[in-house]
């Protein structure tokens, strides 16, 4: 177990109640020529068990505090902190392994390896992070591919499914680790509306049935609405943040 | 099997025919090293094999390295003496036998007992200048081959005739010489023999081949018209490479001049350094252009994989992970080159070893070649390093890929 784990583990248990994941005054500038800033002065805080949308026009900066709050990329200032630990310094290797545990990750392109099969892309984080053995990593895909329908197409490459049969796939692979947060970007954007809504069904019933988290950028208002809370941005600055589907 | 293991064999297998060439020009790399070391090496070691085996390890000749002081240098402290000859002394090791027994008391190997005159070998209106040594056939097995590059007879046959003598298989060509041919020896003393050519030998050293003869140790003082001289003792060691440090040995206690097989051919054993430094550099050179088919491909692999490198890096795999996978990737490439090279570099040798040539500094009508475990080892060893850094820049590159950049550019 590394030291963020470790961190995180004591972080969590002490801190209960704490937000899963908030952004303090965090900005991101990307540097250049003309610097663009991508998002400014976001505070932030997303709590266990929400099905949260961020929403906003093109170029809102929405993926890009997905990605700040997924550890991807680092605020040009402000922080992140993940179970109330701030993971703005932290080094490198710490944050890729927060990633493996507490973070699940499903984007607009399934982003599966050609070369393997279903079941290996499932099996990729756990094989990554070491705690179950062979069969053990075998057993888990195959319960959460069965559990999203795919138990006939383990042994498949990922070219010989649909496209919303990978979207599937992909959203296995984040739920690999049991991180307690799915982070995705414009999941249902590549795909026709049937795949899109059984995509959006798989992620509500990760809030509703599993006591996940769920944050999900998206372009689609009326899918957005379906979700608990909506974070609605414009110009790299939330100017809405409301509940919409409070649940008791 | 490993997860860096298995996604970097998946990326190679995946290319056969990229990964195919990048192996394949690692293997030629390391098939041509191989043949190219155990070429060099086999005709040095085939001359010098040829060198310890003719000649002796060690000659103890009668001369000294500087000139004796003169008994005027010793008794006054004049600045400068002009006009003094060389004090003039009697030829040949003093006390031969005794010196021998001292040498043998010590010396790991056998010591034996020779005269050197220079003669010219007259016969049918040929006059070649030789190299006449006087030797005990007795004791020669034990200092050099010689006994057994006789041709036509054996050394014992010095013993059948008054004046016998053995000459060089060149020597016997070049004068038109048959055994039983009776040969005129005349020598810058004077001295004028008739001896009976009794046999041939064969060295396989042109030059010793084409100049030197044999006789027995009294028909050496004759011609050097000195009863009981020995001017050469001739040394054989049980491990030639040591004859260097021993040489300088026998010089400290005799204060003979002793002159090793390595010091007498010191321009040849300085062509082979020099020939050595030009085959390591283009071998070098080989592994290295070898090299650059790897970090193509591994450039390559990291390009074409962009997308995966961020899925993986976001997933939670560390940049040493993800530097691993390309890294192990240049390995494989370097392992199957070196595996192949090994196999590609032993038909190319046994290929050559196959070829008859006519050489006329060569006994043998094949080409020498050195098998050793050594030059597989080095041309793998190079090929495997050079690879692994060859690959570790694109994968460091790779590993330092912002996943961010990657999945906005996918998206």
């Amino acid at each position: 177990m590394s030291a963020a784990d470790t961190q995180s583990a004591t972080a969590g248990a002490a801190i209960a109640g704490t937000p899963l994941i908030e952004a303090r005054n965090v900005t991101r500038i990307l540097s250049g020529v003309v610097p663009t800033t991508l998002v400014h002065n976001i505070d932030l805080a997303i709590r266990e068990n929400e099905f949260v949308a961020i929403t906003g026009p093109s170029g809102s900066g929405k993926s890009s505090l997905l990605y700040l709050l997924g550890l991807l990329d680092l605020p040009t200032a402000g922080e992140v902190l993940v179970r109330g630990l701030e993971t703005t310094h932290m080094a490198e290797e710490d944050r890729a392994h927060a990633r493996l545990t507490m973070l699940g990750f499903v984007f607009q392109f399934h982003f599966l390896l050609p070369e393997f099969t279903v079941l290996e892309n499932v099996m990729l984080p756990m094989r990554a992070l070491g705690q179950l053995s062979a069969s053990g990593m075998r057993t888990r895909g195959g319960e959460l591919l069965g559990s999203l329908g795919l138990g006939d197409h383990m042994n498949k490459r990922p070219d010989q499914l649909s496209g919303g049969q990978r979207q599937r796939v992909a959203v296995a692979r984040a739920l690999a680790n049991e991180p307690p947060v799915i982070l995705a970007d414009e999941p249902t954007g590549s795909l026709d509306s049937k795949a899109s809504e059984q995509v959006f069904e798989v992620l509500r019933d990760l809030v509703r049935r599993h006591g996940k988290t769920v944050v999900a950028v998206t372009h689609d208002l009326g899918m957005a609405a379906r979700m608990d809370r909506q974070i609605e941005l414009i110009d790299g600055a939330i100017v809405a943040d409301k509940t919409i589907n409070a649940r008791g | 099997m490993n997860l860096i293991l298995d996604i970097a064999w998946t990326h190679v297998r995946a290319r056969v025919r990229q990964t195919g060439f990048a192996v394949a020009g690692v293997a030629t790399g390391v098939g041509f090293s191989i043949m190219m070391a155990a070429l060099m090496q086999g005709s040095q070691d085939d001359f010098t094999s040829r060198l310890v085996n003719t000649l002796p390890n060690i000659t103890v000749s009668d001369e000294r390295r500087t000139p004796p002081p003169q008994p005027a240098d010793t008794h006054y402290a004049a600045a400068e003496i002009h006009g003094l000859t060389p004090e003039v002394r009697r030829r040949g090791i003093k006390n031969p036998l005794a010196s021998m027994a001292a040498l043998e008391a010590w010396v790991p190997g056998a010591v034996g007992p020779s005269v050197k005159v220079q003669a010219i070998i007259r016969y049918a209106n040929h006059d070649i200048a030789t190299n006449v040594i006087g030797i005990d056939p007795r004791r020669e097995s034990r200092v050099s081959d010689l006994p057994k590059q006789m041709r036509g007879a054996t050394l014992n046959a010095l013993f059948r005739a008054t004046n016998a003598i053995v000459i060089g298989d060149r020597l016997s060509e070049k004068i038109g010489a048959r055994i039983g041919a009776n040969i005129t020896l005349q020598t810058s003393e004077g001295a004028h023999l008739n001896a009976q050519v009794v046999g041939f030998f064969h060295s396989g050293v042109r030059q010793i081949d084409e100049s030197t003869a044999y006789v027995l140790i009294k028909t050496g003082q004759i011609l050097s018209k000195q009863t009981g001289l020995i001017n050469e003792l001739r040394v054989r060691l049980r491990d030639p490479m040591s004859s260097r440090e021993i040489a300088i040995r026998v010089e400290t206690d005799t204060g003979y001049k002793s002159v090793s097989w390595q010091e007498a051919n010191e321009d040849l054993i300085s062509t082979f350094i020099i020939r050595n430094i030009i085959m390591y550099t283009v071998v070098g050179a080989i592994l290295l252009v070898a090299s650059f088919g790897t970090y193509n491909i591994i450039s390559t692999i990291t390009h074409e994989k962009a997308r995966d490198i961020a899925i993986m890096k976001s997933l939670g795999l560390s940049e040493y992970t993800v530097r691993s996978i390309f890294v192990i990737e240049a390995m494989i490439i370097g392992l199957a080159g070196a595996a192949l090279g090994f196999l590609l570099g032993y038909l190319l040798c046994v290929a050559l070893g196959s070829v008859e040539i006519k050489n006329p500094f060569l006994d043998s009508d094949h080409l020498p070649l050195a098998y050793t475990y050594t030059h597989y080892l080095m041309a793998g060893l190079v090929a495997l390093v050079s690879s692994v850094i060859a690959g570790y820049q694109p994968a460091r590159k790779a590993a330092r890929m912002h996943p961010v950049e990657i999945i906005r550019g996918a998206t």
